[in-house]
């Protein structure tokens, strides 16, 4: 009987003429109510004017017709009987439209210029009365110097420049879209392959505005058993300078191997299609250049299930030994991962990813012991807030 | 049964708690108390003058599966509806029990500026524990409706109705009348919501294009859309995902019922408190006559439905009678969930509950292209969509086009820029926040509104209202001014003329007293925008004759179109501008309009 719940509320509420204290509606409201106000209101006019004679005669100055409630025109004036399509509206300043006479009636409307209206569906006008000010009679101009000028502040005067200037400072504040704080696993994973598995993360996040933020970034990956392979973290001013570019500069530090130290500078954000992009170049404390790009695409299979290819490429203007790196093209990865939102924050997923080291890259990881090209089969999960 | 007792009981103790002060400050999750416990009312009370107050607290709201925090007026959400009476001064008293400052704006009521309740603007805010006074002359009959103008707190409940009975004869004769507050509530907090929607892509929408989704969009439709890197169905910011809708706080379970004697003409004030959600009404088996807009009264119009934008409102009168029950529909625009209601001749009668119907999608006019020449695309590849299957594709403006040999919409967009910048005037600053130039933002009065132009069925749209008395104004406006609408999906940027208000903080958008200009907003943004000027009534420039022309307080923008309205400033001092989506005025689409003093001084 839980439906019935609230009908019983809502009966009460809505109960023909009743007017319990819980009566949610004004039900019933009766037509005759303006007149008894208009009664209360002659009532108040002839109490008033009570009063004004009384202040008149403790001598305060009362001007004659005080009662009188202030005009409103609106209201107060029938424009039903007035008869328009007499007026004479040739001194309105539209005489120049297409035609200098003043009958409207017999105006040829249909050629007026209404490009400025544009739309073709003209059946709601009423050609045959009056048609005021086509924009063509009105310049597009400037406020007059009547207007004033300099900041709004009318509000000072009565409230006083300390509160309203606080007030509008916490206004602008408010409406500025705000600072936040992003936080992203973009891919945290378990990594099955042959060997010995292993492990990635791929994380990002910000803190700032619409425009400027300063972000993050840190990477790495590893066997289990073994040290972390490669770890890197980048801390970057982004600012956005195209709707949707953010242009990135800062530094990446890496955490394993020779430890170097990077000058990063780099743009991020999302290409036609709706590519996921971020491209980076770095040159080293040791003075060597390298590029790294990286797409994203999602694509919805249903609401939440979202099959989402990648791919990344390393690119290097020299052999960099010492970090198995080689001249020209050295690394690409391409995955493919098919996650579940079950939140939009939160989704698990499941993938492939295949990693190929190319040219000299490829000849320094065999060197090494260790296979060019991997093939990892990941679960992993992909949150933010 | 045992649930009605229930709630009963629960409804005493709140109000009890209430009466020992121990609601006061302190929310009821803080108190330890069951959630339940400090639960707002849902519904309305009714407060009339001459001397209201109005107190602002923290309290708890539940409506189907979904509880959490929220800010009730008086104990209800919606707060009281203020019953006021045209010409005689009304007296209210703004109590914040919040920790936090407060406001409220008579949304559509002609005050003086300093009592207009924005903060930062008219005056300085309500501090916690302090009570604000506003007493004012009222000037004016109709639907109207308050909220706050602080934070985000509109979103949390402190909203509600006001009406003002004429002070001569109502021309709208009804035998009964109610109203019909729409909004929205959220176990989220409004906070979180603004920061999901800066953090994700569509964060809210689960009506998204798929691979597996049956909307009429062919691959090179989608390829288009993603080209852009833009939604067709970025309808609505947040859908149901995170709202229950509510009528007059009653949630599609929680049974609100409006009863009528048969053949009676029921007067219903819908009003959209909402805060994101535009709505769709429609009674199925019941025409609606229009009678009313923003509080100002119209020339009858009948309708089946009529989409109200968020902070419109809009009255209609009905005749029940033919069925015993008939269900009130106020589906969200993005069909993604509805608020219900009944009208019901006998308690507990109901009608049938009509199913969602499928979500609209974008069109090339919600794209800034209508009316293109399509014969002269520029680009020849009419690989396109299928305009045979394009059902939602038929509020595409094609009357200009002439011919129907259409080139494909891929192939269209192929030829013609999203973001051409010479297409806008120099005061829009051209940066990240803006992601889109309108290539051709025609007027789109006779526009429902997004997903209404294929119904099988009568609609609303702003070139069928006209006022129902001639009003005073006849000047031609001395001259016109631009506003672009600009934004950026992506990262959530919203303005006026690509700058966000903290850009423009001191420079407010400037008039001469009573100086009548010609204001036309175009929207450079592919979502629909209710745009609001406090303190004053504009005239929507729809093909009305000139003495005609509807007032109003708030103005669609539909996608990628543009409207006119003539103002007549005459209000002095400084009023708020901006859209009324919540989350877009925070996040900068809001501006000051300054009107100087009679005198000809500066406000």
């Amino acid at each position: 009987m839980k439906t019935f719940n609230f009908s019983f509320f809502a009966s009460v509420a809505a109960g023909a003429v009743l007017a319990s204290p819980a009566a949610a509606q004004h039900a019933g409201h009766s037509p005759a109510e303006p007149q008894q106000s208009a009664e209360a209101q002659a009532d108040a006019k002839v109490k008033c004017e009570e009063e004004a004679a009384r202040h008149r005669a403790m001598g305060h100055p009362v001007t004659e017709g005080a009662c009188e409630r202030t005009a409103q025109p609106e209201a107060a004036m029938d424009h039903s009987t007035m008869d328009h399509s007499q007026m004479n509206h040739g001194d309105m300043g539209q005489a120049e439209a297409s035609s200098s006479s003043t009958d409207h009636g017999q105006m040829d409307h249909s050629q007026m210029n209404h490009g400025q209206t544009g739309s073709q569906d003209m059946q709601g006008m009423d050609h045959s009365s009056m048609q005021m000010g086509s924009n063509d009679d009105i310049p597009l101009l400037p406020p007059p110097p009547e207007a004033g000028s300099g900041p709004a502040r009318a509000a000072v005067a009565i409230w006083g420049e300390e509160a309203m200037n606080e007030a509008r400072r916490e206004l602008v504040r408010e409406t500025d879209g705000g600072m936040r704080f992003w936080f992203q696993g973009d891919r945290l994973e378990y990594r099955a392959r042959e060997g010995a598995d292993g492990y990635l993360w791929d994380i990002q996040g910000y803190y700032g505005g619409d425009i400027d933020k300063f972000w993050f970034k840190s990477e790495g990956e590893g066997s289990f058993g073994e040290p972390v392979e490669g770890a890197e973290v980048q801390a970057l001013w982004s600012r956005a300078i195209a709707p949707f570019f953010d242009f990135q500069a800062g530094v990446r530090q890496d955490l394993t191997g020779p430890g170097r130290t990077h000058a990063v500078i780099g743009i991020q954000g999302i290409a036609p299609y709706q590519f996921e992009v971020d491209v980076a170049a770095f040159v080293s404390n040791k003075g060597d250049v390298t590029a790294r790009f990286e797409g994203e695409l999602d694509q919805r299979i249903t609401q939440r299930l979202i099959l989402q290819p990648r791919a990344e490429i390393a690119l290097s203007a020299q052999d960099i030994p010492e970090l198995g790196i080689g001249a020209g093209l050295d690394r690409i990865e391409a995955g493919l991962r098919l996650r579940y939102e079950f939140a939009r924050e939160f989704a698990p997923y499941v993938g492939v990813s295949q990693e190929w080291r190319i040219g000299q890259s490829a000849d320094f990881a065999r060197a090494a012991g260790e296979d060019a090209s991997v093939t990892n089969y990941v679960v992993g999960l992909r949150i933010w807030f | 049964m045992p649930a009605v007792n229930r709630r009963r009981f629960l409804g005493t103790s709140a109000s009890g708690l209430g009466l020992l002060g121990l609601s006061g400050a302190m929310p009821a999750w803080a108190r330890g108390a069951d959630i339940l416990a400090g639960n707002a009312r849902k519904g309305l009370d009714e407060v009339a003058g001459p001397n209201i107050d109005l107190t602002v607290a923290r309290s708890a709201f539940a409506t189907g599966n979904r509880r959490g925090g929220a800010i009730a007026v008086n104990g209800t959400i919606p707060g009281p509806l203020l019953r006021l009476q045209e010409g005689t001064t009304v007296r209210l008293n703004v109590h914040n029990q919040l920790e936090e400052d407060t406001s409220i704006h008579w949304h559509g009521l002609l005050v003086p500026f300093q009592l207009d309740g924005v903060p930062g603007v008219s005056f300085p805010g309500v501090k916690p524990g302090e009570t604000f006074t506003a007493e004012f002359p009222v000037r004016q009959a109709g639907t109207y409706w308050w909220h706050s103008h602080s934070g985000l707190q509109e979103q949390a409940g402190h909203y509600g109705a006001i009406v003002v009975d004429p002070a001569g004869p109502d021309p709208v004769q009804a035998d009964r009348e109610y109203i019909v507050v729409l909004s929205e509530f959220s176990d989220m907090s409004p906070h979180t919501i603004f920061d999901k929607l800066k953090k994700g892509e569509g964060y809210f929408n689960y009506n998204q294009n798929t691979w597996t989704d049956d909307y009429p969009l062919s691959g090179g439709d989608r390829r288009m859309w993603a080209r852009m890197r833009m939604m067709p169905t970025d309808i609505l910011d947040v859908s149901s995902a995170a709202y229950t809708y509510l009528l007059n706080g009653h949630g599609p379970l929680d049974n609100l019922e409006y009863l009528f004697r048969p053949g009676e003409r029921v007067r219903l004030r819908f009003i959209n408190a909402g805060a994101m959600t535009f709505f769709n009404i429609r009674i199925p088996g019941l025409p609606m006559t229009v009678v009313q807009a923003d509080g100002k009264d119209v020339e009858p119009v009948e309708v089946d439905e009529f989409q109200i934008g968020v902070a419109e409102t809009y009255d209609v009168v009905v005749t029940p009678g033919e069925q015993q029950a008939y269900t009130l529909v106020a589906e969200s625009m993005d069909r993604s969930g509805m608020g219900i209601a009944t009208l019901a001749s006998t308690p507990g009668a109901r009608a049938a509950i009509p199913p969602l119907r499928d979500p609209p999608l974008l069109t090339m006019a919600d794209m800034g292209m209508s009316g293109m020449d399509h014969g002269s695309g520029g680009d020849a590849g009419k690989t396109g969509m299928d305009h045979s299957s394009g059902g939602d594709m038929a509020g595409m403006d094609h009357g200009s086009s002439g011919d129907s040999d259409m080139a494909g919409m891929a192939g269209m967009a192929g030829g013609m820029q999203m973001r051409d910048i010479s297409r806008l005037p120099p005061d829009v600053k051209v940066g990240p926040g803006l992601d889109m130039v309108s290539m051709n933002p025609v007027d789109r009065m006779g526009d429902p509104g997004i997903g209404l132009a294929d119904v099988p069925h009568r609609t609303l749209d702003y070139r069928k209202l006209r006022s129902l008395t001639p009003h005073r104004e006849g000047r031609t406006p001395s001259r016109r001014m631009e506003i672009h609408l600009t934004g950026n999906m992506e990262r959530y940027m919203w303005s006026f003329d690509g700058k966000k208000f903290s850009a423009v903080s001191d420079e407010p958008i400037r008039f001469a007293y009573n100086e009548r200009v010609r204001v036309k907003l175009i929207n450079d943004t592919m979502m629909a925008h209710p745009i609001h000027l406090h303190g004053h009534f504009f005239e929507l420039v729809n093909g009305a004759p000139a003495d005609r022309q509807p007032l109003k307080h708030t103005v669609i923008l539909q996608p990628g179109g543009s409207a006119q309205f003539d103002l007549t400033a005459d209000e002095p001092g400084d009023w708020a501008f901006h859209c009324h989506l919540l989350y877009h005025m925070h996040a900068g689409m809001f501006q000051i309009v300054t009107v100087a003093n009679p005198d000809g001084s500066e406000a």
